[in-house]
Formats: C-alpha cells, structure tokens, sequence
C-alpha cells in the first residue's frame, strides 16, 4: 500500500509537471498574449506573469503538503505522529489566513495601479500623432472607417506601427467583442453605445484579430488581419483604397449588417458617408426622445475618460 | 411503506401539529423573501429603464393620481379589514370573521378592476407594454403585483369556502394566517410601486 | 392545435441527431418494456414517484444528474471532436449552427441538469440524516421540487428531437437571444427548461434553509453542526436570494420574447447590459451553490479518513459564509470589457479577489485536517487529494483573471473555458463523486468497489488535466471560445491533445458505470451491516444503511461537533432501547409527479404556442397546489411495535455480520499461520 502509493503519488507529481511544463515552454512562442507586440499588451504579459509568480507562493506549497501529507500520515504508517483531537493551531491559523491576506492586498494594489493604467479609455503616449478610427461591427463582420482620410474597409485593418490607435467602437447589430491578442486589451461592440480602445503595435507584422463574443452563425469566421505597417506602408495603402470604386453609405452599411450576409471578404471604399459611426449609434438611439436630464452625464461626467460613453442615453446600468 | 403502519390523523398529535405550523409559518415568511427579491428585480429594472421612452408617452401623460389614490385606498382597506376579520376570529365570532373577509376579496376585486381599466385604458391608447423599455418595464412590476392579487384573491375565496365547509380546524386556522401575512406583504408592495412608480414618475 | 410545431420541426435529415433520437428512444422503449414486463409499474409509482421520502427523492435526484452528464458529455465529445478537426481549410463535421446548439446544451445541462440536481440529491439524503431529522421540513414540496427540475431536464431531451436548442450558450446573450435575432424555438427551450428546474431549486432552497435552522436534532447548536450541513446551508440561502434574480429575468425575456416588450431589445429602450448584470448577479452566486457543498463533502471526508477532528471548524465556518457574502458583489467580473469606469472595474476586482483569502484558508485547513492524522486512501480521499491539486491551479487563474488588466486579454478566451471547468470540475463535480462514493453504503447498505472507483478517479482527473491544460495554453495565444472553426493551425495541436483529453474523461465515465455493475454484483461482500461503513464521525452513520423510513428511531441528542464519534467513545452508540414510541410520518402523494408533468406540458406547449394546452396545463397546476395545500390529513403512524420489529432487525443483522467477521479473521489469521509454517519448512 505504502509504496504503491508512494509510486502513484511521484508519477502523478512528474506527469502534472511534465504537462505544465511542455504546455508552457513549448507554446511560449506562439502565445501572443504573452509575447506582446504591443504597447498596452507588453504591460499586460508582465502583469499576467507578476500575479501568476505571487500566487504560487500560496499554491506551491499546497502541491508540496498534499504529496507529503498523503505520504508521512499514510494509515500504514504507524510511526508517524497521530493527533487525532488536534483541531486548532494560533500560529497555524494566523499563517494560513495572514499569507493570502497579505498576498491579496499586494495583488490589490497591483489591481489598482493595473487598471488604472491599462483603462482602455486612456489615450496612448507617444511622439507619433495617433489615428482615429472607428470599429463598427455587425454580427459577422468587421468595419474599420478612417474618419480622418474618409476612406474604410472591410475585414482588415491597417495602421503604421508605434503610432496610437484611438478606437471608438459600436454594433450595428448584436454584441461583440473586438480583440487582436497580439497587441492587447479587447472592448465590447453594442448597438446604440459606444465604447473606446486605445491600442499602439511596437513591431511591424500582420496580427490576427477576432470577435471574442459569441455572435450567431457567423461568429468562428468573424476575423480580420490587423496589419502593422510602416508610416510609408500606411501611406501606400491608403492610396490603394483611394483607387476603390466602392464608396460606403448608411444604404451599403446597411446591406452588410443584414443577418443574411456573413463574413465578407476583404473590401476597400474609398469614400464613406461622413459621420457614419454615429448615424449607426443612431439608428439604435433614435427612439429616446429628448431627455429632460443626462443621468450618465450627471453620473459620470467629471470622469469621462473611463466612462462608457453614450450618444445621448441615459439610465444605463454600470 | 409498510404495511403494517396504520393511518391516523395529524390532529392527534398536538404537539407534532403545533411544531408542523410553526416550520410552515417560518417557511413561508422564508418564501415572503423570495418573493420581494423577485420584486426587487422588476423594480430594479424599472428603475434602469424609467426613462426609456422610446418617444412615447412618460410618466406624466400616462398617471392620473386621483384614480390612483381610489385604487391605493382599495388594497390598503383591504388589510384593514383582513385585519378585523383576524380579530373577529380570535374573538369567536366566525360569522363576522367571514363577512370581513368577504369584504376583503371585493376591495381587492375593486383594485384588481381598476388596475385592469387603467391598463386597458393605455394600451388603448397606444402605451401598451411594447411601446417602449420604460412601458415594459411598468406593465411588468405593476402587472407582476396584480398577478399576486388575483392569486391572492383564489386563494382567499379558497379558506372562505373551507371555513364554511370544514369550520375553523388547525389547518384551516394556519393557512389562514399564512393568507394574512401573504395580503399584508401585497399591501407593502403596492405601498412601494405606488411611490417608486407613480409618485416619483410623477415629481 | 399543434401551434408552430409540425413534422417539419423533427431532424430527420441529420443522421448524427436521429442516431441520438434513436438510440435514447430504444432505451427508453426497453426500460418501459422491461418495467411492464416484470409488472414494476405499481412499485415505481408507489415507492418511488409519489414518494416523499427524502432519502428516495435523493436517489432520484442523483440518478437524474447521472443521466443528464452522459448526455451533458456526449455534447462535450461532439465539441472537443469539432474542434479537434476544423481547422484551417477543413469545417469539421458539424454545421456552425448545430456546433453553437451543442455548446449552448452542454452549458445548461452540466449547471442546471447535472451539477444542481447531483448535490441538491446529496443535500436531500444526508441533510436530515446529519442534522438527526425524519424528513425536510416540506416532505411534498420537496418532491413537488425534484418533478419540476425533471420537467426541465424533459424538455431539454425533446429539444434534441423536436426543434432545436438555443445557440445563445447557456448564459443567454443579449441581445442576440431576442425574437429579431433567434426566431426559432431554441432559445424558448432554454428559457422555459431552466425557468422550471429553478423554480423547482427555489422552493428546494427554502425546504433546506427551513429543515436546517428548525428540524435539528436536540444540543446540535449552529456551531455543532457538520461542516456538510453548513456549506449546505450558505447554498441554500444563496438560492433564496439568487435564485428569484434569474426567474425574473428569464420572465423578462420571455416578455420580450412573447409579448414583443423591450427589456434586453437594441432599440426601443431596451438595455442589453442589463441582462448581463441580472444574469451574473444570479450566475456568480450560483457558482458557490454548486461549489460549496462540495467544500462540505471535501471536510466530512478528510476527516474521516484522517481518523481525525476536522482542523479548525470555526475558521472553516467563518470562510463559508464570507464567501457566502462576497459572492454577491462579485458579479461585475464577467464583464469587465463592457466599458466600465475604471473605479467600478476595479472594485469588482479586488472584491473577487478577497474571495481567494477564505478559499485558501480552507485548502490549508484540509491539508492541516491531514496533518498528524491516520489517512485511509478510498476512493472519496482519491477524490479529495484530486480536487485539492486541481483546484488550486484554478483558483490561480481565477485571481489573475480577476485583475481586469489581465482579464482584458484572456476575457472570453478558451482560457476562460480552461479556468471554469478547472474550478467546476475538481471543485464540484470530483466533490459530488467523493460524497456519492462516501455516502453509497448509507444509501444502499454497501460500499462500492474500491478498484474500479479509483480507476474511475485516474481517468477524470488525468482526463481532466490533458483536456483543460492545453486550454490554458491556447487562451493566451488568443483562441477564442465557442468558434465552431478556426483558422490558425498553430492551435490544433493542443485542441486534438484537448480531444485526447476527454476521451481519457471518458474512460473514467465507463470505469463509474462499470463500478456501480461490479459493485451491485458483489453487494453480499460489500455489505455495511453496521450503518457506520467508513468509523464515521456524524450523525447519518449513527443509523443503519440504508436508513429505515424514519431515520432515527429514538432521536439523537448531541453534545459535540463529531456527534457520532463521540457516543462511540462514550460508548452510547448503537444502542438497542428496549422501547420504542409511534413515529409521526408523512404520506406518499402523487402532487409533485403530477405538477411536474403538468409544467412540462405547459412548457413544451409554449415553446411551440399550443396555446390551448398551455392554459390547460396551467390551470391543472393552480387546482393541484389548491388540492395538495387543503390537504391537512398528510400523516401517519408506525406504530411503536414496527419501529421495535425494524430495530431488532437491524441489530440482528449487525450482530450477525460481526459473528461472520469474526469467523472470517480468525479463518484468516490460520490460513496465515498455515502459510507461515509452510514458508518455513
């Protein structure tokens, strides 16, 4: 018994390690989140890895413990100490309680600092003048407008490298979440609202973006390419777009919302319906009359940089 | 189960009845919670949604108070009189005990006939519950209050039925007071729709 | 008549939906068959689906759960499956929409059909048997309870044949679960199986908070009672407050649904947000409802087979109920990428956050329960040791995803599906298999067989590693959940390793079937005849296995946290008392089958707006509770002389199976000395 179990207890310590192991050392390159190019995403992986560290204080031990326990107090062991009306420790109880306090409180500040610096409303420093532009997404598929050079595309979305993005983003139809791992935080899509990102590439590359919400049919197929490119690039491809003969209105918008029509393919217009973000907040806002009062405002107003921010709405719920 | 046990009534066993009475008053003052939880829900709802008007009528076109301080006083004398029919049946007096809670069932037909009238009358008027999230939300909370009412109301017409046929056992005598709490805690609830709803739509 | 159903609405055409049609039909077609060939359906509604026994409504309760994860796991293979294949420029085998079905169906059916009905079965047996009561507070009700669950677990079966299921996941998303998005009958499915079995686990948590705080035995004060009964408690008072949430906001949605309201709706003053907060403020609570029983299981049986006092049972107390309390302010975690203001953001964090403190302390109370004790290695304890390896990986990554910094790149990953199912699986589920193993021979009078069970223990727990590891991994390379197909190859290694995984889950699953054959073959053997199987330490093993109808025939009297240790030091217990009193019991009644099958009449029927049998089915429910609530003759006696006819039974057996032990060891210990003097010479 004491030796089988001895056994069962080693082997399953070496496959759980091994497994672990395999998993984060073989994968490490492919894991983009970890291996962030970019700015906000970096920070993250260094959050990820900083918490992760802390808490094994807590947790190493237990593994340790389980495997010694289960081994020195085996019932065939009867030379082992047997306490059988042991139920109560002071110093027992003051470690087991005061480490995970003190551990949370250290995670809690790192929470506090965390956040408040990695807010996605919070606007990227940087030398380089950032670019707006406005993700609209349908229950399918992916809108980028450029308001900035009134052009837009389809399913991919092309931005030079160390220059911060500032998005805004909403739904023209169900609600998703917009995330390119490779560079950090994701942010809701909704109808009617509209919520920000900030985001900025360290490196060039082409980096996988996909919706993180579950969306309908369309959902598995709702990805794009976000290609860093170089200032030059950018300025290249904006041309191409120019060349388009497609020009994108709230009609057209309006036909690639349709449920019926999924996951297009890469499509440029080189012209698009001035202010058409906003007339598709719209189309889910029109309905709210003129309020007597913003509550949002009056909630929320002197803090607007992380406030969800809504056209014209009220009596929303945080 | 065997069959060698034999039947016999629960009444035999007073102090195992007293004790059966007391888990089910406790229980359902437990379940009297569950219920204003659910509550809360469509109040906090309403409250999310109070302004959501979609362009259609608020609050102000839509409540008229006089109409409904009538109904208010309805349900409110409701448990008053609930109120005296308890007294009477602690006092002996069954005859009069019935009568007050007779009387009680009509107020609170009376309240559930104006509520019904006042709904009718605005989804008449093009405010029904699909006008607008504000309108949903209030024909839900109001419209959830009545749907306790009338089950309220079945369940009262139920014990006055019992009485007359049974007499006033302990069984009849426990629901009874379960009834009475369950009237009250309708009252209570109103007392809120009507200032959460109605007077605060209305300031 | 039929409202929107038509034959139209039955699969015909996908050979995967009929094969299961198919196959759940002739099974049930034998049962039915073998049941009214061997003229069991007299017996089946006498002693099972009218009865209010606790202890027989458990079973059920347990055997429902049983059925439900074979169907909960076949939909998990068909996923892994899925996504084992579909990458790059193969779709796999299944269609997007039949893909998103599957994943909505193994959500709901693993929370609601399997996770709930297990340990509210296990509460059900082994609540009045700790706390020294005959029955629940609310005998009928508690049946009325388990009818109404099976009612939802019957609707979720026919949406296999008849329709289709909700793609919206088990959560419901908002809006896309709305009538503009998801006209079909899917999403009333879901609505309407889970509006019902949480009805049904309502009226279940006010039974269980009533028959805790007022039916325990004489001296059992709050702080005496056995952990299992406290984490039991803190569930059931969560259900009260968190349960209603839910059943209104799925009302709500079936306004939206039905009536054309805005309550959810993108446009005319709908607010989808709104859905996520009333669905989390139920759904976090709800992860403790179905984990904190199993923290009591993890406690009765660490010290159990510690031989040994639970270490530190007020600290252990004290954790339950903060964790009790936090999980009510915890809620905002699920979303915090919906825009949120930094503070709000960051409040929930630190919040979900403090829930690690009291968790941890209880991981180390167990390991300090172990500490200097005498650990016997059952299969419960296999359980145990798994749960507490497993868990704690997951509570690390719950506290990083609790950081909404690091939440923001991991939020709706496979990440999040690796981080749930490391929390439900060794949290719950491994707690739910140590309970049942451990308390098998207290509800059949044997134990079930220890090679096969720990067998069954290998397989779920390395199952469970090789499935949920790679998903860890493939979260942080940005996979998303729920994609019935991708297109980055990089990741298909670790989704076939994933699949790998649950085929290994798979072998545990027929290791536990093969156990409960094996062990009911070998039941003479495995025979508990004292009631006391594993030198217990609480009151449900002071009776005998399985316990007579009345539980205790004298009620105990408790002095101490380990009730039933104690009077075996003391050397009260297993007294025979020469004299016995009538025992007050309550009667079988049909009202609970009878409701139940009226919902499920009332839910298929609006599902499909049959609106005739909808009221018919309504009314029917309203005249049953008048009915079942005027009923005050409920009761009856066993007289004094049964009682004493049953213990003396009992106390023969016992006295028998000793005299038989004995004979055993005394065979034994020659055959030894034989062996021993054949070596030497």
């Amino acid at each position: 018994m004491s030796s089988s179990v001895k056994k069962k207890g080693i082997k399953f310590l070496k496959g759980t390690l091994l497994v672990l192991m395999a998993i984060f050392a073989g994968g490490c390159k492919k894991m983009v989140v970890l291996e962030s190019k970019g700015a906000v995403g970096v920070e993250q992986a260094f959050l990820i890895k900083i918490a992760f560290l802390l808490m094994l204080i807590v947790v190493l031990p237990v593994f340790v413990m389980v495997i010694w326990f289960s081994i020195r107090y085996r019932a065939s062991n009867t030379k082992a100490t047997f306490k059988p009306k042991w139920t109560h420790s002071n110093a027992v109880e003051a470690v087991v309680w005061g480490v995970p306090v003190a551990i949370i409180i250290v995670l809690g500040y790192i929470t506090w600092e965390s956040t408040h610096e990695l807010n996605p409303y919070k606007p990227l420093e940087s030398d380089n003048k950032a670019i707006e532009i406005d993700v609209i997404s349908t229950d399918s598929d992916w809108l980028f407008v450029y308001p900035e050079y009134g052009v837009a595309i389809v399913n991919q979305m092309v931005f030079p490298v160390n220059t911060p993005l500032n998005f805004r983003l909403t739904s023209g139809s169900v609600m998703t979440s917009f995330f390119i791992p490779a560079l950090g935080s994701q942010m809701y899509a909704m109808a009617g609202m509209q919520t920000k990102l900030h985001l900025m590439a360290n490196e060039v590359g082409v980096f996988r973006g996909h919706n993180m919400e579950y969306s309908g049919n369309g959902y598995a197929g709702m990805n794009f390419n976000a290609i860093s490119t170089t200032q030059e690039g950018f300025e290249n491809w904006l041309k191409g777009v120019k060349e388009s003969t497609d020009s994108l209105s709230v009609d057209r918008f309006k036909d690639i919302n349709s449920m019926f029509n999924m996951n297009h393919p890469v499509t440029s217009f080189s012209a698009v319906e001035p202010d058409l973000f906003n007339k598709v907040v719209m189309e889910n806002m029109h309905w709210m009359g003129m309020p007597e009062h913003s509550e949002m405002e009056e909630k929320y107003g002197d803090e607007p940089k992380g406030s969800m921010h809504m056209m014209h709405g009220h009596g929303s719920m945080h | 189960m065997s069959t060698a046990t034999k039947t016999t009534d629960i009444a035999h066993d007073d102090h195992h009845a007293q004790h059966q009475a007391e888990i089910k008053t406790f229980g359902f003052w437990v379940y009297l919670m569950t219920d204003l939880i659910l509550f809360s829900t469509f109040f906090a709802t309403f409250a999310v949604l109070a302004k959501n008007y979609a362009g259609g009528p608020g609050a102000k076109e839509l409540f008229e108070l006089p109409f409904l301080f009538v109904e208010t006083m309805l349900l409110l004398v409701s448990s008053v009189t609930f109120g005296f029919a308890v007294i009477a049946q602690q006092q002996g007096k069954q005859k009069q005990m019935l009568t007050y809670l007779v009387v009680t069932g009509l107020l609170g037909l009376g309240f559930l006939g104006m509520e019904l009238y006042e709904f009718a009358h605005m989804i008449g008027e093009g405010a029904g519950p699909d006008r607008s999230g504000f309108l949903s939300a209030f024909f839900t909370l109001v419209g959830f209050h009545g749907l306790h009412v009338t089950f309220g109301i079945v369940w009262l017409t139920v014990m006055i039925i019992q009485i007359v046929k049974v007499g006033l056992t302990s069984g009849v005598e426990s629901r009874l007071a379960r009834l009475s709490l369950f009237w009250h805690f309708l009252d209570i609830v109103w007392v809120g729709v009507f200032t959460f709803v109605y007077l605060f739509g209305l300031v | 008549m039929f409202g929107k159903l038509s034959l139209s609405d039955i699969p015909f055409h996908d050979p995967i939906v009929m094969g299961a049609i198919g196959s759940s039909t002739i099974g049930a077609v034998v049962i039915l068959g073998l049941m009214t060939y061997y003229k069991k359906w007299g017996y089946l509604w006498t002693e099972w689906l009218t009865t209010v026994d606790h202890k027989k409504i458990g079973i059920m309760y347990i055997i429902l759960a049983g059925v439900m994860l074979l169907r909960g796991f076949a939909d998990a293979v068909m996923m892994r499956a899925q996504q084992a294949i579909a990458a790059g420029g193969n779709e796999g085998y299944l269609t997007a929409h039949h893909f998103d079905q599957v994943f909505g169906a193994h959500g709901t059916i693993m929370i609601i059909f399997v996770a709930m009905p297990f340990i509210i079965g296990l509460m059900n047996i082994i609540i009045p048997l700790q706390i020294g009561a005959r029955d629940v507070a609310f005998p009928v009700m508690n049946s009325v309870s388990f009818f109404l669950t099976v009612a939802g677990a019957g609707l979720m079966m026919i949406s296999l044949g008849v329709g289709e299921f909700s793609n919206t996941g088990w959560t419901g998303l908002a809006p896309l679960f709305e009538k503009e998005f998801n006209p079909g009958v899917g999403v009333d499915y879901w609505a309407w199986a889970f509006q019902l079995s949480g009805m049904g686990t309502l009226l279940g948590g006010i039974n269980f908070v009533v028959t805790i705080l007022k039916m325990r035995a004489p001296g059992m004060s709050l702080m005496k009672m056995p952990l299992f009964t406290w984490t039991s408690l803190t569930s059931s008072v969560l259900i009260i407050f968190s349960f209603p949430v839910i059943t209104g906001a799925l009302t709500l949605l079936t306004l939206d649904r039905y009536l054309g309201m805005h309550f959810f709706t993108n446009d005319m003053g709908g607010n989808m947000m709104m859905w996520n907060n009333l669905f989390w403020m139920w759904g976090h609570p709800e992860v403790y409802i179905v984990i904190l029983p199993a923290f009591g299981i993890f406690s009765e049986v660490v010290s159990t087979f510690s031989s040994k006092r639970l270490f530190a049972y007020k600290s252990l107390v004290w954790a339950t109920a903060v964790i009790m309390i936090l999980s009510f302010t915890v809620w905002l975690h699920h979303f915090f990428t919906m825009g949120n203001t930094v503070n709000v953001n960051v409040f929930f964090g630190i919040t979900t956050m403090l829930i690690a403190i009291p968790t941890g302390v209880k991981v180390y109370d167990w390991l300090f329960t172990m500490y200097r004790g005498r650990i016997r290695f059952t299969s419960p304890m296999y359980w145990m040791l798994g749960f507490l390896t497993a868990f704690v990986i997951g509570g690390m990554t719950g506290v990083l995803m609790a950081i909404p910094g690091a939440d923001y790149v991991v939020h709706n990953s496979v990440f999040l599906v690796a981080h749930y199912h490391n929390m439900l699986i060794p949290g719950a589920l491994f707690g739910y298999f140590a309970g049942f193993s451990y308390w098998f021979p207290k509800m059949f009078g044997f134990k079930l067989d220890e090679k096969w069970g720990k067998r069954a223990f290998w397989g779920w727990m390395i199952g469970f590693l090789v499935a949920f590891m790679p998903l860890y991994a493939v979260g942080f390379m940005g996979m998303p959940r729920r994609a019935a197909h991708y297109d980055d190859l990089s990741w298909q290694p670790y989704m076939i390793t994933a699949a790998i995984g649950t085929a290994i889950v798979g072998l545990g699953i027929a290791c536990q079937v093969i156990q409960l054959v094996v062990s009911f073959r070998k039941r003479e053997e495995l025979e508990d005849a004292t009631g006391d199987a594993w030198d217990g330490r609480t009151l449900e093993w002071a009776t005998a296995s399985p316990p007579p109808e009345y539980n205790f025939a004298v009620v105990p009297v408790v002095g101490d946290l380990d009730a039933f240790w104690e009077m075996k030091e003391q050397g009260t217990a297993f007294r025979h008392y020469p004299v016995y009193a009538d025992i007050h019991m309550p009667k079988n009644q049909p009202y609970g089958v009878i409701i139940g099958g009226l919902a499920l009449g009332l839910g298929f029927a609006m599902i499909w707006y049959i609106w005739w049998l909808a009221i018919a089915s309504l009314i029917g429910i309203i005249a049953t509770i008048i009915i079942s609530g005027s009923n005050d003759n409920d009761g009856y006696l066993i007289p004094a002389s049964e009682v004493k006819r049953i213990e003396d039974l009992r106390f023969d057996r016992m006295a028998q199976a000793k005299k038989e032990k004995e004979e055993e060891v005394e065979k034994l210990s020659k055959e030894e000395v034989y062996e021993y003097s054949d070596k030497n010479n």
